[in-house]
């Protein structure tokens, strides 16, 4: 095994192998960054409407409260396929790398949106009904009151979903497209020892995401200590 | 080009669909048993073990929370044979499965048994409690109360994620519909039934992990 | 002149749970309204039926001299352009500055010129003494001090009804009399105040009509000398008696 790694390493540490291996990575974090940058939109978006006191809204309301339940609850491999499948069987031509992003936006919306609705509610009834009682339009409260409130709930665990959607990725390698996952195959196809091609690709996911959920928990402890007045209380009002 | 949906040939397969659910949820169930007992051994190990156990430990946690569990499936399922060790591909999954279960879940008591030991002992340090009477007075409710609803999110994040066994040859639900897509080319119609039956087994274990936490843990969980 | 006056009211948080009922209420201009009563008894239902934030199921609020339409947004909204309301607890913006909880609602929804609302802010700020606050946070702030500040914010919106909701009753007793004392110099300022309170000593001292209230019903109205030494009704000297023990 040693002697296979000293004979290989030559040719597998190369200029060339070098930018293919980079560019998967970058495949690889733009697919989450793209997939939860817009799932993170419609989160927002789908809470909005999620929330609304409007009655005639209430058919909508029920079809993003199942959109959410369902869409936590099918394996990212699966809506993968289904997503390829059915653009491909409904004359949609989305390139892999689409189909990837298209797939993680659908089930980041659903868990974000989760996220964002617990942060939403954590924040002191009373902050709204002040709101109300000022003439401030709803989306003036959640804009200028509420959101900004919420942000030391939703962003630490957005961030850690964030981290998970780009492991999640290397499920896309199924499909063809050329992320890390990817590149680990495929150097292993070329002859290339799967401990090294593997190997690689395990360190590069590793390099990406410990550093990042290093930088989640030091946003994480950063916002809580901004908002420790406003979490003191919260605490007193859920006595 | 336009696909018709026909849904037919698809439904013919419900029952073997529905064999591979069950396949699924033994799978995650046992890995995830596995699972509970390394990640409360390594968390014991984290908190109260020497400094090389904890060392050990956190190495541990930190490389399976931060890596993808396709690749280290790959690493299971080629690595073991270089050292002789021949297992089949639903042992390498639930291998697998469990140490990555491990790893996640040790965070998780971590955390939990280090706001037992901030809070609730120190109270109970000052009323004179035994040993026996610190684990049912205040460590397990506690444990129960902050720790139940996590793991309960856990294990259904880990239904999902037992997908890729698939990809290694297992016929749990997801292999099972590749097997049948590979026959029968209804592709749509057959993932949707899979995501179904995935979003409805799920459900069910939801529902099942609320009940046992309403009335073995005392835990009111909101199912939505 | 009468300024609101509610009829027949009845409201409830569930249905065919009534929490008020038949209350019945003509407040003037300018005048100085305390309600009191025991704990549950819907003074804070009074008050949230008055902003709007529950709607009643019976009865009518005239506010000069235009009854007020709860299904109409736009009637709600000029019912609230005339009142603002102080809270027991949690009134400030915790992500807003002093000065930003005081300026948000002229700058953004009556949309007022920047330079006048800051300068109206400040001087309310000024006159609660918060002079040196107005860059702190609300977390950054005693109990007291927040309930000031939310008394300048309220008087930012020059509101032509003032209504306060047991503002002292959350704080630590050394800090209730700083809020007294700001709210007695609101008293001289000519604005229609509605308190509910608990401090009797206050309520007798600053009143123009004192309003006890019991179970929903207004139990009996009166100035502050009739109320504290001359009631007429039995529940009424129970519970003033109850009280002043205390
Ligand atoms: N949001 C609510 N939902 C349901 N019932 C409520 C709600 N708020 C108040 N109530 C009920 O309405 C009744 C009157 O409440 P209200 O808050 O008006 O009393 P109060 O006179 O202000 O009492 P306190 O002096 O304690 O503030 C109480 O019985 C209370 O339980
Ligand atoms: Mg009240």
């Amino acid at each position: 095994m040693i002697q296979q790694f000293i004979d290989q390493a030559p040719i597998f540490f190369t200029l060339n192998n070098g930018l293919y291996w980079l560019r998967a990575l970058m495949t690889t974090l733009s697919m989450a960054l793209i997939g939860c940058v817009v799932g993170f939109i419609f989160g927002f978006v789908l809470v909005y409407f999620r929330t609304s006191p409007i009655p005639w809204l209430l058919p909508l309301r029920a079809l993003l409260i199942a959109y959410v339940e369902i869409f936590r609850r099918i394996p990212f491999l699966v809506l993968t396929f289904l997503i390829l499948f059915a653009s491909r069987g409904f004359g949609f031509q989305l390139s892999l790398f689409w189909v990837a992003c298209v797939t993680i936006v659908l089930i980041a919306t659903a868990y974000i949106a989760e996220i964002i609705r617990a942060g939403i509610e954590a924040v002191h009834r009373n902050q709204w009904e002040c709101a109300d009682v000022m003439n401030f339009s709803r989306a003036r409260t959640m804009l200028y009151v509420i959101v900004p409130q919420s942000w030391v709930f939703i962003v630490p665990p957005a961030f850690s979903y964030f981290i998970m959607f780009i492991k999640e990725t290397s499920l896309t390698s199924q499909i063809g497209t050329m992320e890390l996952m990817s590149a680990g195959k495929y150097f292993n196809s070329i002859g290339i020892s799967p401990l090294m091609a593997y190997g690689t690709c395990l360190l590069l996911y590793f390099a990406l995401s410990y550093p990042l959920t290093r930088l989640g928990r030091r946003i994480e402890v950063r916002l809580k200590n901004r908002f420790k007045g406003n979490m003191a209380t919260l605490r007193a009002s859920d006595q | 080009m336009s696909y018709t949906l026909q849904w037919g040939v698809a439904f013919d397969y419900l029952p073997y669909f529905l064999g591979g659910a069950l396949v699924t949820l033994h799978l995650t169930f046992l890995g995830f048993l596995a699972g509970l007992i390394i990640g409360i051994t390594t968390a014991v190990a984290q908190v109260y073990g020497s400094p090389l156990m904890q060392r050990t430990a956190n190495i541990y946690v930190v490389f399976f929370t931060n890596t993808p569990s396709l690749v280290t499936a790959f690493f299971i399922f080629f690595g073991l044979p270089e050292f002789g060790i021949l297992l089949s591909p639903y042992l390498c999954i639930l291998i697998n499965l469990a140490l990555n279960a491990g790893a996640f879940l040790a965070d998780v008591f971590r955390s939990g048994i280090q706001s037992v030991k901030t809070t609730e002992m120190e109270a109970a340090e000052i009323m004179g409690f035994s040993l026996f009477q610190k684990v049912q007075y205040v460590i397990a409710p506690h444990i129960a109360k902050t720790l139940y609803p996590p793991i309960s999110n856990l294990y259904i994040i880990f239904i999902l994620g037992s997908a890729l066994a698939s990809i290694f040859g297992v016929e749990e639900l997801t292999g099972r519909a590749f097997n049948v897509d590979s026959e029968t080319f209804r592709s749509i119609e057959i993932y949707t039934i899979a995501a179904t039956i995935y979003v409805l087994m799920t459900f069910a274990a939801s529902f099942a992990l609320a009940l046992v936490g309403r009335y073995v843990f005392r835990v009111k969980a909101r199912m939505f | 002149m009468t300024q609101l006056e509610i009829n027949g009211l009845f409201a409830e948080y569930s249905p065919s749970l009534p929490i008020l009922e038949d209350v019945s209420l003509k407040i003037e201009t300018g005048e100085i309204i305390s309600i009191i009563g025991p704990s549950g008894s819907g003074k804070s239902t009074i008050l949230r039926v008055l902003v709007g934030l529950l709607h009643p199921s019976q009865g009518h609020v005239i506010v000069n001299g235009t009854e007020v339409n709860y299904k109409s947004p736009s009637a709600l909204k000029s019912m609230r352009d005339t009142m603002a309301m102080v809270f027991q607890q949690f009134n400030l913006f915790q992500n807003m500055s002093v000065l930003r909880n005081v300026m948000i609602a002229p700058l953004k929804i009556k949309k007022e010129p920047e330079a006048e609302v800051e300068a109206r802010a400040k001087e309310y700020l000024e006159i609660m003494g918060l002079g040196e606050k107005f860059d702190a946070y609300p977390d950054q702030l005693s109990g007291g001090q927040q309930q000031r500040v939310a008394l300048a914010r309220a008087l930012a919106l020059r509101p032509k009804i003032l209504l306060l909701d047991e503002v002292t009753s959350a704080l630590d007793p050394e800090m209730v009399n700083e809020v007294l004392d700001a709210i007695r110099v609101l008293s001289t300022k000519g604005i229609t105040l509605i308190i509910v309170s608990h401090e009797m000593a206050f309520v007798r001292e600053v009143s123009d009509r004192v309003i006890m209230m019991d179970d929903g019903k207004v139990v009996e109205i009166g100035t502050p000398d009739e109320i504290f030494t001359a009631a007429k009704t039995q529940r009424c000297r129970d519970f003033i008696s109850n009280i002043i023990q205390h």
